[in-house]
């Protein structure tokens, strides 16, 4: 039966694999002397033995197909905006990119108004620049058109 | 004791010069801005207004992020009786007994009882922060290398244990956070690990996007979707004042509660949000009336509340005295002061007095301030809850972002935190606790630095983190703490931190 230990814990032994896996590429050194692939070796064991103890003793857990992810739709929104504001940032500029993300966030995801979708876009974008990159010498990146 | 004296004057002259107590005002204000809003506690609202205080000096800049700390403290209690939602974890307590005296008249009651308490505990707790650093820092000048790397493993298995739920998962998820503080240069040969060609990696992953994307990121994933929060209970002004018998009821628990914070703060773990959860079980256990509590209970309310701002003030002694964080939300503190070149722990006292002792006299002034700001100002605060979350969420994303690029001026922080943000989503689905992840993120350097020098001072020798005393006492129990943590997976029944865990999903309560 699928529980939510057993996956998490299923998840993590593999991280823990692809871990021990990647430290190849670096010198272990010895017992006496370890090298920059020691610790993270020795913590991915230590992960795969939680990660296997986690998927042997998970049958209790809560099932996996009780866990409710009821609000999907509005994260996977959530995470696109961010990801795209991660990917305008130094592009567009910060006025540009908040602007455009608060407006799709407010207008497309929560449904307001386009006046005050609009409104409150334009003054937290440019509220926030001033108060972080004028007032308090923050510097904001300014895009190409110098937003 | 006249030492110590001494050195609070040096203290409130730093303290009271119209720069500091200006800071301390504006991080109490935002602090309890960060406490009264759902979805934006302690820990992320600290991580996001670093680089507000970059501008800054050391001392203000310290003085105004643990004014965030406390701040958040109060301001968290103010929803809980208000609203019933917590504005932060350590408030889930508080919700029970002061959403029912909210519901029975006795909200301003409710509401001056948790900031009375908070007050007292805050203060008292300062004096004993006052007393204890200095000698503990005192004793941690014989720490080398050994003593250390047993004192951090300490920390997370400690954390680990006063975890609420599964000892297991928490430790999975200490190795997970010090796997992840694994990448970048390794410092004793200046290898690259696990960067894959991002430059920005070298320096390894910085402890605010972590914590923003986990806590904060994390939060606005799983809440944003939901439906909108109960209407807010107003009270009136002139309510604010409880009667004599409240008085005489919270007394006890207050103090009780002062104490009982105070200690629980200085171990590591979740201490303000723990240290509620006991003070109540102790409240409720203690009282005459135990059926009294979930229908109004003033005990309910000032033990709790006054337990998790006096865990506050406990949380910063590990840290100042050794430079250890014992908790997620000292750790993003250590962060912030290695950012403002201080360096935490023994020698911080006698190298910066002015900024040690400046940073206790301005808790005391942020303790005065803090208790003016909740009791007449209730309901400007209150006010905030009525900007409807779907506008509100928004605006916190953009400071989660603003806040985590600009501490380094990189997107590839962003990038973190997006990541971050969606593993903290999944992990709250699937019941982890991130906390662990934050604390093993700052350790995992420190904890390779320790072990890697005590072999090298021991010429390969794994005895000498056994054989000196302080580092073998400090393993032992260490050890003890995780075979005690390991016994529910061979024993039946619900141990503590089980229970725990469900009296905070409101399935039982303690």
């Amino acid at each position: 039966m699928l529980t939510t230990d057993r996956v998490a814990g299923a998840a993590l032994t593999l991280l823990a694999l692809g871990v021990v896996w990647e430290s190849r590429k670096l010198p272990l050194g010895s017992l006496s002397r370890p090298g920059p692939a020691y610790m993270p070796v020795v913590l991915a064991a230590v992960l795969l033995v939680f990660g296997v103890a986690l998927a042997a003793t998970g049958g209790r857990a809560m099932k996996l197909a009780a866990v409710s992810f009821a609000e999907w739709r509005h994260a996977v929104a959530i995470f696109a905006v961010c990801a795209f504001a991660a990917f305008a940032l130094e592009r567009l500029g910060y006025r540009a990119t908040v602007a455009v993300t608060l407006a799709f966030m407010l207008g497309v995801v929560e449904k307001r108004g386009v006046v005050f979708t609009a409104a409150f876009a334009l003054a937290l974008a440019i509220g926030s620049f001033l108060l972080f990159d004028t007032v308090l010498r923050v510097p904001l990146p300014r895009g190409p058109f110098g937003l | 004791m006249v030492e110590t004296l001494q050195n609070l004057a040096l203290g409130f002259s730093v303290a009271l010069t119209p720069g500091v107590i200006f800071y301390a005002f504006v991080g109490c204000v935002v602090g309890t801005l960060v406490g009264v809003l759902p979805g934006i506690g302690p820990l992320a609202g600290i991580s996001l207004l670093l680089p507000a205080t970059f501008g800054l000096d050391a001392t203000r800049a310290i003085v105004m992020l643990a004014g965030i700390y406390y701040g958040a403290m109060y301001g968290g209690s103010t929803t809980s009786i208000l609203m019933r939602i917590p504005g932060e974890a350590a408030s889930v307590m508080t919700c029970i007994d002061g959403y029912a005296m909210a519901r029975k008249g006795r909200a301003g009651a409710a509401l001056a009882i948790a900031a009375v308490g908070s007050y007292v505990a805050g203060t008292v707790s300062v004096v004993a922060l006052m007393f204890l650093a200095p000698p503990l820092a005192a004793f941690a000048l014989r720490f080398g290398p050994p003593e250390y790397f047993a004192l951090l493993v300490l920390g997370l298995l400690v954390l680990a244990y006063m975890s609420g739920g599964s000892m297991l998962k928490a430790l999975a998820m200490a190795a997970l956070g010090l796997l992840l503080g694994m990448i970048g240069i390794d410092q004793m040969t200046g290898y690259f690990r696990f960067a894959y060609g991002v430059v920005e990696l070298g320096d390894g992953i910085g402890v605010v996007p972590v914590a923003v994307g986990l806590f904060g990121l994390a939060e606005i994933l799983a809440t944003a979707g939901l439906a909108t929060p109960p209407a807010v209970i107003k009270p009136k002004l002139r309510e604010l004042l409880p009667s004599r018998q409240e008085w005489r009821q919270s007394a006890w628990p207050i103090g009780r509660g002062t104490v009982l914070g105070f200690l629980i703060g200085i171990v590591p773990g979740s201490a303000h949000i723990i240290s509620s959860f006991v003070s109540y079980a102790i409240e409720r256990r203690l009282s005459k009336h135990p059926e009294e509590f979930g229908r109004g209970a003033v005990a309910g309310v000032a033990g709790p509340e006054s337990a998790n701002n006096s865990a506050t003030s406990g949380a910063f002694v590990p840290m100042l005295a050794l430079g250890v964080p014992s908790g997620p939300i000292p750790a993003v503190m250590l962060a912030a002061m290695m950012v403002h070149g201080v360096s935490p722990g023994p020698l911080l006292i006698k190298q910066q007095p002015e900024l040690f002792w400046g940073f206790i006299a301005s808790m005391y002034v942020g303790n005065v301030v803090l208790l003016i700001l909740n009791l007449p100002l209730v309901g400007v605060f209150v006010n905030l809850l009525r900007v409807p979350y779907p506008v509100l969420y928004p605006s916190i994303l953009v400071f989660c972002v603003l806040g985590v690029y600009a501490v380094n001026g990189s997107v590839v922080d962003v990038w973190i935190m997006l990541a971050m943000g969606a593993l903290g989503y999944v992990l709250r689905k699937l019941d982890f606790e991130t906390a662990p992840i934050v604390l093993g993120v700052i350790l995992a350097p420190m904890i390779e630095m320790a072990f890697r020098q005590s072999l090298a001072m021991s010429d390969g020798q794994y005895a000498i983190l056994v054989t000196r005393p302080i580092a073998g006492t400090l393993l032992a129990v260490g050890g003890v703490l995780a075979l005690l943590g390991l016994k529910p997976l061979v024993a039946r029944g619900l141990d503590w931190r089980a229970r725990l865990a469900l009296a905070g999903k409101g399935e039982e309560r303690l």
